[in-house]
């Protein structure tokens, strides 16, 4: 094929990125996971830890508006396998060979699969602040920043999103990127998700809070919510996930091309 | 051979053979040992400030967030060897050994004694975990030895609640529907605080909630101060008893479907 007859990248990216949202829209139980077990976890501690705003020092009297952030980051964690699992199977049903063969270029490839991802991590932006603002919570940084906090939502989501294509180009198993889900819970719940750093008094859980990247995101998620506006979380945690991004796109690049080469 | 050594003779082959796996793949016993070990770390570490509320009422957070722990640990086990009897159904191995007994029900059993070998072990492990790093137990030996009954009928009755979903849905495809209603019974109880601080729904749903009796007499007896026992007991062992007519019938089921 000539170069002049080899679709555009914007063209390639969107065939391959209309492919994913099919695909993720015929998969009910990639969807609805994600969207329930979130709203569940909230509606539990939202509730069951209510009497942790008694606490001296805790910034709000509503635990919902405290614990509004844990789905979304949740919810992103989630986007790892989505990502992972779905170009894992495109390797081992053979659909990645067949690609290869066609002059597809690899960051169109790598584009349209996260436009999945990032379907996924709008419906649930939408039904979390929906559901959170339906149970009483307020965004005390206002309309604007409910825009701000999907922004966020969906650049965790691209973030994560991408950890799951590295891992799933690496190993070219499914099974091998679901085991990452426990890892990536562990990073969730080992975080200021519960109650703010400087009021969790355990030394070593604080220390492995104050190192552990997903305290930082979900702290500028949180911060829109009970704060309003914050510069410092909003930076670290735009910055954190931009990192996330850059390095996991660059490893899931390299995967992608040394998966060609053995293709 | 009596119809009652042929009984354990089936018994005690199912059980070796899963125990072997583990043996075998000690992999396989990570899932049920990571599970309650992070919780424990996450809910003690990451929640102990709560313990310090008025009203929480309970004399360290440790043990108190261990109780629940334990408990879980023994209903997830039970549903961990669910995931054995699917993955067998799955092979075909189930329906051979079903085929090859004479009292089917020694099969299930069999998988029943592998589920309570592998959480004792869980157990264990956790228990020396928990204080290697500072949980003090209020209570003595006989409440521990309760405490320790208690999450072997829990155990029990999680298995027989596995075993009736697996024998009726035969596959291990079936798994959510084994964990689902487990984890929202098990979530919906007193986790982080005292009932006494519930609020909202959740205060309403812990009230009828089976397993609050459970993990409240759980947490007296590591208290030493031994609390509604015979409630809890008689909850646990009243569910066991309903569940063991719910994986009968559904081996009833499975032998029906050939």
């Amino acid at each position: 094929m000539t170069a002049a007859a080899t679709p555009a990248l914007r063209t390639q990216a969107r065939y391959l990125a209309w492919r994913s949202v099919i695909r993720t829209m015929r998969t009910p139980i990639v969807i609805v996971p994600p969207l329930v077990f979130p709203l569940f976890l909230l509606a539990i501690n939202a509730s069951g830890l209510s009497a942790a705003t008694n606490i001296p020092g805790f910034p709000t009297s509503s635990y919902l508006a405290f614990a509004l952030a844990f789905p979304f980051m949740q919810g992103s964690i989630f986007a790892t396998n989505t990502a992972g699992t779905n170009i894992a199977e495109d390797i081992g049903n053979g659909f990645f060979n067949r690609l290869a063969l066609t002059p597809m270029s690899g960051p169109s490839l790598l584009a349209g699969q996260l436009t999945g991802v990032l379907l996924i991590g709008s419906l649930q932006a939408v039904a979390f602040l929906a559901a959170g603002l339906a149970a009483g919570a307020t965004l005390q940084s206002g309309v604007l920043g409910a825009f701000v906090l999907f922004a966020l939502s969906l650049s965790i989501a691209a973030a994560f999103g991408a950890v799951g294509l590295f891992a799933g180009l690496r190993t070219g198993s499914s099974e091998a990127v679901q085991g990452l889900f426990p890892l990536m819970f562990i990073l969730l719940f080992l975080s200021s998700a519960s109650l703010p750093r400087d009021l969790i008094s355990s030394d070593w859980f604080r220390t492995v809070a104050t190192i552990n990247p997903v305290s930082y995101l979900i702290e500028g998620l949180r911060s829109l919510v009970i704060v309003g506006w914050d510069p410092e979380a909003l930076g670290l945690a735009f910055g954190i996930a931009a990192a996330i991004f850059v390095v996991a796109l660059g490893l899931a690049t390299l995967a992608l091309r040394d998966r060609m080469v053995r293709t | 051979m009596s119809r009652r050594r042929r009984y354990w003779s089936v018994l005690r082959t199912v059980a070796w053979r899963n125990l072997h796996s583990v043996i075998r793949a000690p992999a396989l016993l990570l899932p049920p040992l990571a599970f309650p070990l992070f919780f424990y770390m996450a809910f003690a570490g990451g929640l102990s400030t709560v313990g310090g509320l008025p009203g929480f009422g309970y004399y360290n957070y440790d043990a108190f967030q261990f109780v629940f722990v334990l408990l879980q640990s023994a209903a997830f086990g039970g549903v961990f060897i669910g995931f054995s009897i699917g993955a067998d159904f799955d092979s075909g191995f189930t329906r051979r050994l079903l085929l090859a007994a004479r009292d089917r029900s020694a099969v299930i059993a069999g998988y029943g004694v592998a589920g309570l070998v592998r959480a004792v072990l869980v157990w264990v492990v956790v228990f020396g975990i928990a204080l290697a790093t500072g949980m003090q137990v209020g209570g003595n030996g006989i409440d521990l030895a309760g405490l320790v009954g208690l999450a072997l009928v829990v155990n029990v009755a999680a298995f027989l609640f596995a075993a009736g979903v697996m024998t009726r849905l035969r596959t291990l495809q079936a798994a959510p529907a084994m964990q689902l209603p487990l984890f929202m019974i098990l979530m919906t109880a007193p986790i982080y605080v005292p009932r006494n601080l519930l609020e909202g729904w959740i205060s309403s749903v812990a009230k009828v909630n089976p397993f609050t009796a459970i993990i409240e007499a759980g947490r007296s007896l590591m208290a030493g101060d031994p609390f509604h026992i015979l409630l809890a007991f008689a909850a646990a062992g009243g569910l066991a008893g309903l569940l063991t007519m719910f994986a009968w019938r559904g081996l009833r089921k499975a032998e029906a479907a050939g």
